[in-house]
């Protein structure tokens, strides 16, 4: 079968989909890391699945439901004493896009 | 005064504060000084919270009810727990200083039983790892060994019971978690069946596969603990609604007629010899005892470690999408705008283990990797399963080792991520299955703990416990102590 491989710029795409950033030397690290870890998942592909269902969860339970009525939410100070900026009650985070401002 | 964890088991710091030999104040006081006086050598701790625990502690002895067996004494928390108020980080940067605004359930559990939580054990960064080596803050000794590692990802929580330090700690359990550091510090730890615990409060790192479950010295402690914190809980929807039997029913020392299966792949290649010797010799102890021990095939084990590192990452990845320096924790500097501050705060607030883990998931979930990466792995899962049910169709119990070798010297694997993935090849199977699984002492190779894993069928923790108690009592390993018991 054939082998995975990944290469750098590969690397750097996925960083990018996981809102993660590498300078030069850690992205050649992680690309032979991830390429040795890639080898033991291709042994996967010596096992034949035809017809096998996939497991996605061992869990019994189908689903569970409650009433949709609001529980428990009066926490709105305990929560922003987390948020590492606040203001007005608010959460405050900086300009969507550059240039304009806050 | 002064406590001795290893004099003292749960049933007898128990009895101690039901005829008032003690009092709850000065147990917990006693604890804390045990800590203050060995963490130094051990690091097992990331925090401990004195003023909250002694407040708790006056108010049990002012109720002065100890009808729950667990009430007054005290605990560890692994430091993924969520605690109301209490800092919890998951030995992360990116969650430095978050103070979670309610209790996990396990926590409120064992906190209306009247047990007091001290403080917040270490662990690998979001338990991505397996020497508790990826942890942010410290790096924490093996109990017997202060150059060893003390596993992981619970290692903290493990090094703390092993070490004295406290009579149990909770812990959480995705590819072992609980019970290779349980095996490296020789003490019990046992991942109960998947959907047995509550997971809510515990900070996800795959959904499908964590569970949360004791560590103590004894498997009668552990049975314990099991009963106060088991049960369906309205809060995790893949809880189970089964009954919640009583753990400690089957502590007979007997188990003749057990018929224990023991898997030829799991003293395959890679496994210590030694190690291999020393549980087999566990197992013959069990058989003597008037168990029938067969061997057997669990065919598809090899596979287990590429299919749970591709759906462990997998449910990773998108479960820690979550931090991003919004809400809490960490939030990076001199950012640009809002995308600049999510992919700072990651990359500063990440260590390179759990980076790793968000790369590898993204890439098995991203298109074209998919079905190759993430619906294989799925499948195989599948089929491991299928493995353990074709046992357990004519078996009680399947016994093997916990961990291929005894625990190895800080520093000395953290560098091969592959070889450190390889190692948890036994303990991965139980939690791709959903089944309980439990370490207990099976002796020493070179004086470091050797694990004996008993793995049973899906809510039988019950037998599981049987056949450790009767291999604990026999064996009397428990009654060995490392070198750091002196200094209580």
């Amino acid at each position: 079968m054939s082998e995975t491989t990944i290469s750098k710029s590969e690397v750097a795409h996925v960083a990018n989909l996981a809102k993660l950033a590498f300078d030069d030397a850690e992205l050649v690290q992680f690309t032979t890391q991830l390429d040795n870890i890639l080898n033991i998942f291709d042994t996967l592909g010596e096992v034949n699945t035809d017809g096998v269902a996939p497991t996605y969860s061992v869990t019994e339970n189908v689903n569970h439901l409650r009433e949709d009525v609001a529980d428990n939410w009066h926490q709105k100070q305990a929560l922003l004493k987390n948020a590492p900026l606040e203001a007005a009650d608010l959460i405050k985070v900086p300009a969507i896009l550059d240039g304009e401002g806050e | 005064m002064t406590i001795n964890f290893f004099d003292n088991d749960l049933t007898s710091l128990h009895e101690k504060l039901v005829n008032k030999d003690i009092s709850t104040v000065d147990l917990t006081q006693a604890t804390l000084e045990n800590i203050a006086k060995t963490d130094s050598e051990l690091q097992a701790f990331i925090r401990t919270n004195s003023d909250e625990a002694l407040l708790q502690a006056k108010k049990i002895d002012e109720q002065h009810d100890f009808s729950n067996m667990l009430s007054g004494l005290p605990l560890a928390l692994k430091d993924n727990l969520a605690t109301n108020g209490i800092e919890t980080t998951g030995a992360s940067h990116i969650l430095e200083g978050f103070k979670p605004v309610y209790d996990a359930t396990v926590v409120s559990k064992l906190s209306t039983a009247g047990a007091i939580s001290v403080g917040k054990t270490n662990m690998d960064e979001f338990a991505m790892g397996g020497s508790t080596e990826t942890s942010y803050y410290k790096k924490t000794a093996n109990a017997w060994d202060h150059t060893k590692v003390p596993g992981g990802s619970s290692g903290g929580s493990a090094a703390a019971v092993a070490g004295g330090q406290i009579p149990f700690a909770l812990g959480s359990d995705t590819g072992g978690s609980i019970r290779q550091p349980a095996a490296f510090n020789g003490i019990v730890g046992l991942k109960p069946t998947y959907g047995r615990v509550s997971r809510w409060g515990l900070f996800a790192m795959a959904s499908s596969l964590d569970q949360i479950g004791p560590f103590t010295r004894t498997v009668k402690d552990n049975a314990l603990v099991l009963n106060t914190i088991a049960g369906f809980d309205e809060k995790d929807s893949t809880s189970s609604k089964r009954d919640v039997p009583d753990f400690t029913s089957k502590l007979t020392g007997d188990v003749k007629g057990l018929k224990i299966a023991v898997p030829k792949e799991y003293f395959g290649e890679g496994i210590d010899p030694k190690v291999a010797t020393t549980v087999k010799a566990a197992i013959a102890q069990l058989e003597l005892m008037g168990a029938t021990v067969d061997e057997v095939s669990l065919p598809h084990t090899k596979y287990g470690v590429a299919a749970y590192y591709i759906i462990m990452s997998s449910e990773a990845s998108s479960n820690l999408q979550r931090y991003d320096g919004v809400r809490y924790g960490f939030r990076a500097d001199d950012v640009k705008n809002l995308e600049d501050l999510y992919i700072k705060t990651r990359s500063e607030g990440f260590g390179d283990e759990v980076k790793r883990r968000i790369m590898l998931g993204t890439f098995s979930l991203s298109a074209g990797a998919y079905d190759a990466f993430f619906k294989k792995a799925a499948k195989i899962r599948t089929l491991l399963i299928e493995d353990f049910n074709k046992v357990f169709a004519d078996y009680d119990v399947i016994v093997g080792p916990t961990a291929p070798t005894v625990a190895y010297g800080l520093g000395e694997e953290i560098d091969d991520p592959t070889a450190m993935y390889l190692a948890d090849v036994l303990t991965i199977p139980v939690n791709l299955a959903g089944l309980p699984g439990m370490s207990v002492n099976a002796g020493f190779v070179d004086g470091l703990p050797v694990g004996l894993q008993i793995i049973g069928k899906p809510f039988d923790e019950v037998t599981v416990y049987q056949t450790g108690y009767a291999f604990e009592q026999a064996s009397r390993l428990f009654e060995q102590r490392p070198n750091i018991a002196k200094k209580y």
